[in-house]
């Protein structure tokens, strides 16, 4: 009912339970901490100057990396309580209810506020240097995706206090997820912060796309760009595509949940169905989406500490681009029980399986580009090792899935929350790690260090198999996700106990992880060459962290793995090239706007949830505000003088 | 935007000032003839469909089909005869990705179809 | 016409004979290549749309059929006039090629109000729908027919608001690289909503009343 004034329901503010009122004292003791050391130490200026406003695509990677390790944390002790809850049977750590919201904010979370972010901070760090350009694209608009996803975040994570958080799984299907069965705020909280968060998806797919398409270096042609370019382009391509399509799952649902829609209600006419097919159509993409910046990650990684360059580089790519397009075609394996008929599911499950290919070529080329390589193991290295078996298994479980008639044996069993662990953790998680702990000196200046590095990483991969291998065997025996107990006499006993001490595992590998960065922080080496892992790509010739314009002079590119190929040359005495006399160089100006305009996204989203229509249509007129005034700004960019270059290239090289 | 002054293929030797005059004397975007051949077809195409629609000489099935050609064609004629996609200075992109998109929007509304009518075993 | 935009230096326009004004600055070529993509993503949305709403337009659940709502005067209307005002759109952009800043602005104004007569006609054709025992609660068909109609209704509005900014800036500006840019972009994002309307009067309006 659409109301003048506000209408606060009865659980406002979430009550009655003492976990939930240690979050809330400690989320205001937390904001009160902030909001005090930012006056006293007068850092507000200093906050707002150089990070609310920048346009800096190494700024925004370091946002979405510090952004993505707080909700890592988050969606961690969602595992830890589901872990603690299946332990032993019969326990009543957490009601019924608090495990359904614990399973739907983990999933959520892990996905869309955890990994996506994490990925865009490698893009973000990543590409731009790689390719020899001085920025992104459109660096507005990637600062309007970042403070659109941060917030959406915060949206989605206020529900806990506020509210009430979603329960309906992180695929949020109706009926369960529809008004009749679901009448409370928390699932709008989902809907609305996943379609804010979607938005600034999509803009960093566009962007992403176009700085790589058109803004390489001088010489870099496509089939020169660095392997993790190439995957960053793959898996944009993929959210150009795929995203709009959870925007409309998402907005028919909240029609529905908002104005009395009839899509997937069980009355007039709806089909729950439909959701479910939209849902899948963007959500088999999505874990795509997070895996190939990846695999990209890995290419580099590899290839780097093997001292060797990536064996079969056009298979690489071939099989980048091919899987971008296949993995478009395959969403029905998610509810192959729909029982959408024979033809249907033999299609998709045949589509299925032949995406094992080009993903087993992938993994055969990294172990060749590692045959006969000088391997240096480092912390990177190691992720990517680790990856390769656990990928192997998971893949095959994958594929054991995608046989249709027997997933109607393993479908919504522990069989199949052991498969997609499997990947997204070995496969993302151990990916992202890696990437960070390469590309760490590039963004700060310094290395973590290796040896807490190395405690952490054989905490959380051993931890890694203790969990996830006993859920395989849980699954076959019968234990279904999404059950928030067990009788005694099932024979699981064990085998939960087991996994639940791998979880705790993996959790201490996490806060080893953190102390690394922590330490770090205070006594990490600085790295003074720009080059510490004596690199392949031009990210590597910059010195570390890079000066905000990146490169004084664009470089010109004549090969593949351009920056190694100069450090050859250079052994060899060739003589540099002199270099070009500097020119001005063009850089877009910070602006606030972005911020200001998530602020309203924000606003209004959080109106939306609680139908307080009034302020949904203040936050929309402030939206279309805030773009006009966008669009009547001219004085958006500014050159930097050419002495200013020069002093600050020589502050840098000499440090 | 950080620019590229002198990126692989875009070229950017000659002036600003030589700019206005280049343009009068070699318009890019065709004659006005162009656009007017481009509303006609549109409404022709419109049209048609219409009459097809209402006279219904054919089974629904071929009616359907023919009007989703017509309306297909009409996607050409926006294209280019309006928009100008092969005028852009490097139109391949534009054309891979108009390309995928095609096939992407094909694939999303025929597959739900099919999937969603459940094999015809549910009368949905 | 100016096309002046003095602070850049030279090397960042790009002069050859024929590249047109909207792409002679990098940046723009960058943004409308960028648009082509938003398009891209905009075209998917729209055929989730249309999926959803060819699967779900048979459940009527008992209530007003297409049949029984769709007027045929009235979306041959809706269809001639945005027809018609991507066809004014599209001479706007070829008085802008033209260097007549007069001609740009009149025909984006003819535009416009072209546009403010097919939104005019919508809401006239939903509220008629929804007084008449056809809201959007009524049915699955009816959720599905003003989402999919509504949504390219909005996206009509909002290109109105984005010309009307445009036409303020170009009667302050002149006809600049920069807004020229802006004007090319907003013309391909009005001929886009033409062709998704051509695609919802072929399937949802002409399949309708085909019965
Ligand atoms: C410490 C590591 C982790 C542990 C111990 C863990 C544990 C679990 C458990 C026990 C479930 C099943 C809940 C149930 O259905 O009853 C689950 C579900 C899930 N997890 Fe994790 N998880 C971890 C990390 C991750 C990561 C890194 C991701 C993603 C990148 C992730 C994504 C998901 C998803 C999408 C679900 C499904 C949620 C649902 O069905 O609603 N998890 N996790
Ligand atoms: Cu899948």
């Amino acid at each position: 009912m659409p109301t003048l004034l506000p209408h606060f329901p009865a659980t406002f503010i979430v009550t009655g339970n003492p976990l939930i009122y240690g979050a809330e004292v400690s989320i205001v003791l937390a904001t009160v901490g902030i909001l005090f050391v930012l006056t006293y130490f007068k850092k507000w200026r200093w906050l707002w100057r150089e990070w609310l406003t920048t346009v800096d695509h190494k700024k925004i990677a370091v946002m979405y990396l510090i952004a993505a390790l707080l909700m890592f944390f988050r969606g961690g002790v969602d595992a830890m309580l589901m872990r603690t809850q299946l332990m032993q049977p019969n326990m009543h750590f957490l009601q019924a209810e608090h495990y359904n919201q614990i399973f739907t904010t983990h999933g959520t979370i892990m996905i869309l506020f955890m990994a996506m972010p994490f990925i865009f901070a490698m893009f973000n760090i990543a590409v731009p240097l790689q390719i020899g350009a001085r920025d992104v694209a459109f660096p507005y608009l990637n600062a309007v995706s970042f403070w659109l996803y941060f917030f959406a975040a915060l949206l989605f994570n206020l529900s806990f206090v506020i509210g009430g958080s979603p329960d309906a799984g992180w695929v949020s299907y109706p009926p369960l997820a529809g008004l009749e069965f679901d009448p409370g705020p928390g699932e709008n909280f989902y809907l609305l912060s996943l379609q804010i968060t979607g938005i600034g998806s999509m803009a960093t797919g566009i962007n992403f796309m176009v700085t790589i398409l058109k803004m390489r270096a001088p010489g870099m042609t496509l089939m020169r760009m660095p392997l993790f370019s190439w995957s960053v382009l793959a898996s944009s391509i993929l959210i150009i595509f795929a995203f709009p399509v959870l925007t409309v799952a998402l907005a028919l649902l909240l029609v529905d949940r908002l104005a009395g829609a009839h899509f997937f209600t069980m009355l007039q006419g709806g089909n729950p169905m439909m959701y479910v097919n939209l849902f899948w159509i963007w959500g088999h993409p999505e874990v795509y989406i997070v895996i190939l910046p990846a695999f990209g990650i890995f290419s580099e990684v590899v290839s780097t500490f093997s001292g060797k360059r990536i064996f079969g580089y056009s298979s690489m790519v071939a099989s980048l681009m091919t899987i971008s397009v296949i993995s478009y075609l395959l969403w029905v394996h998610h509810f192959y029980t729909m029982g959408a008929g024979p033809g249907v599911n033999s299609f998709f499950a045949v589509a299925t399986m032949s995406v094992g290919i080009p993903t087993g070529v992938k993994v055969f080329n990294w172990l060749f580009t590692m045959y006969r390589g000088r391997i240096r193991l480092t912390v990177p290295m190691l992720w990517a090792i680790a990856f390769i078996p656990i990928f192997a298994i998971g893949g095959a479980t994958g594929v054991m899935l995608a046989a249709a008639p027997a997933d109607y044996q393993y479908h919504n069993s522990f069989f199949l929350i052991a498969h997609f662990h499997q990947v997204l953790i070995g496969g993302t998680v151990f990916g992202m790690l890696a990437g960070m702990y390469y590309w760490w000196p590039k963004m700060f200046g310094y290395m973590l260090n290796e040896r807490i590095g190395r405690w952490a990483f054989w905490l959380f991969n051993g931890g890694f198999y203790v969990t996830f291998l006993p859920q395989y065997l849980l699954g076959l025996m019968g234990m279904t996700r999404r059950m928030y107990t067990y009788p005694a006499d099932m024979g699981w006993n064990a085998l939960n106990f087991i996994s639940t001490i791998g979880a705790y595992v993996m959790g201490v590998g996490f806060i080893v992880l953190v102390l690394d960065v922590v330490y770090s922080i205070r006594y990490g080496e600085r790295d003074v060459t720009g080059d510490p892992w004596n690199g392949r790509t031009l990210e590597w010739s910059l010195p570390s962290p890079a000066p905000h314009y990146n490169f004084a002079r664009i470089p010109t590119v004549t090969s593949r793995d351009a920056w190694w190929t100069g450090k050859q040359a250079r052994a060899k005495g060739d003589a540099p090239a002199p270099p070009e006399p500097l020119q001005p160089i063009h850089m877009p100006k910070n602006s606030g706007g972005p911020f200001i305009l998530a602020v309203i996204f924000f606003i209004g989203g959080f109106g939306l949830v609680f139908n307080w229509y009034v302020l949904g249509l203040l936050a929309l007129l402030g939206i279309l505000v805030n773009l006009l005034l966008r669009s009547l700004d001219y004085d958006t960019d500014y050159y930097v003088p050419i002495e200013e270059i020069e002093h600050t290239e020589a502050t840098l090289r000499r440090a | 935007m950080s620019q590229h002054p002198d990126r692989p293929s875009d070229h950017a030797s000659s002036h600003a000032a030589d700019r206005a005059s280049s343009h009068a004397s070699n318009p890019p975007s065709g004659s006005p003839w162009m656009y007017i051949a481009g509303f006609v077809i549109s409404i022709a195409l419109t049209l048609g469909a219409l009459w097809l629609a209402l006279a219904r000489q054919f089974s629904t099935e071929a009616l359907l089909t023919v009007i989703l050609i017509l309306a297909i064609l009409q996607i050409g004629v926006q294209m280019f005869f309006f928009m100008h996609v092969t005028e852009s200075p490097r139109p391949q992109f534009n054309l891979w990705i108009l390309g995928l998109g095609m096939f992407f929007t094909f694939v999303v509304i025929a597959s739900s179809i099919w999937i969603m009518s459940f094999g015809g075993a549910l009368g949905y | 016409m100016t096309i002046a935009h003095d602070r850049l230096p030279a090397r960042e326009t790009r002069a050859d004979r024929d590249t047109p004004l909207e792409y002679s600055l990098e940046e723009g070529a960058l943004r409308i290549f960028g648009f082509w993509l938003f398009l891209a993503t905009d075209l998917v949305l729209f055929a989730c749309l249309f999926a959803t709403y060819v699967i779900l337009r048979d459940n009527t659940a008992g209530g007003p059929t297409e049949m029984q709502l769709f007027d045929v005067p009235t979306f041959t209307a809706e269809t001639l006039i945005l027809l018609t005002s991507s066809f004014t759109g599209g001479l706007g952009t070829y008085a802008m090629h033209q260097g007549s800043k007069r001609g740009l602005i009149a025909w984006m104004i003819v535009t416009v109000l072209l546009g403010l007569s097919f939104i005019g006609l919508e809401v006239r054709e939903f509220a008629a729908y929804a007084t008449h025992g056809a809201p959007l609660q009524r049915s699955a068909f009816l959720s599905a027919f003003f989402t999919l109609v509504g949504t390219h209704g909005c996206h009509v509005s909002l290109g109105i608001l984005w010309m009307l900014s445009i036409l303020y800036q170009l009667a302050r500006r002149g006809v600049t690289a920069i807004t020229a840019r802006k004007v090319f972009i907003v013309g391909l994002y009005w001929h886009f909503l033409d062709i998704v309307w051509v695609f919802i009067f072929s399937v949802v309006y002409l399949n309708g009343v085909m019965g």
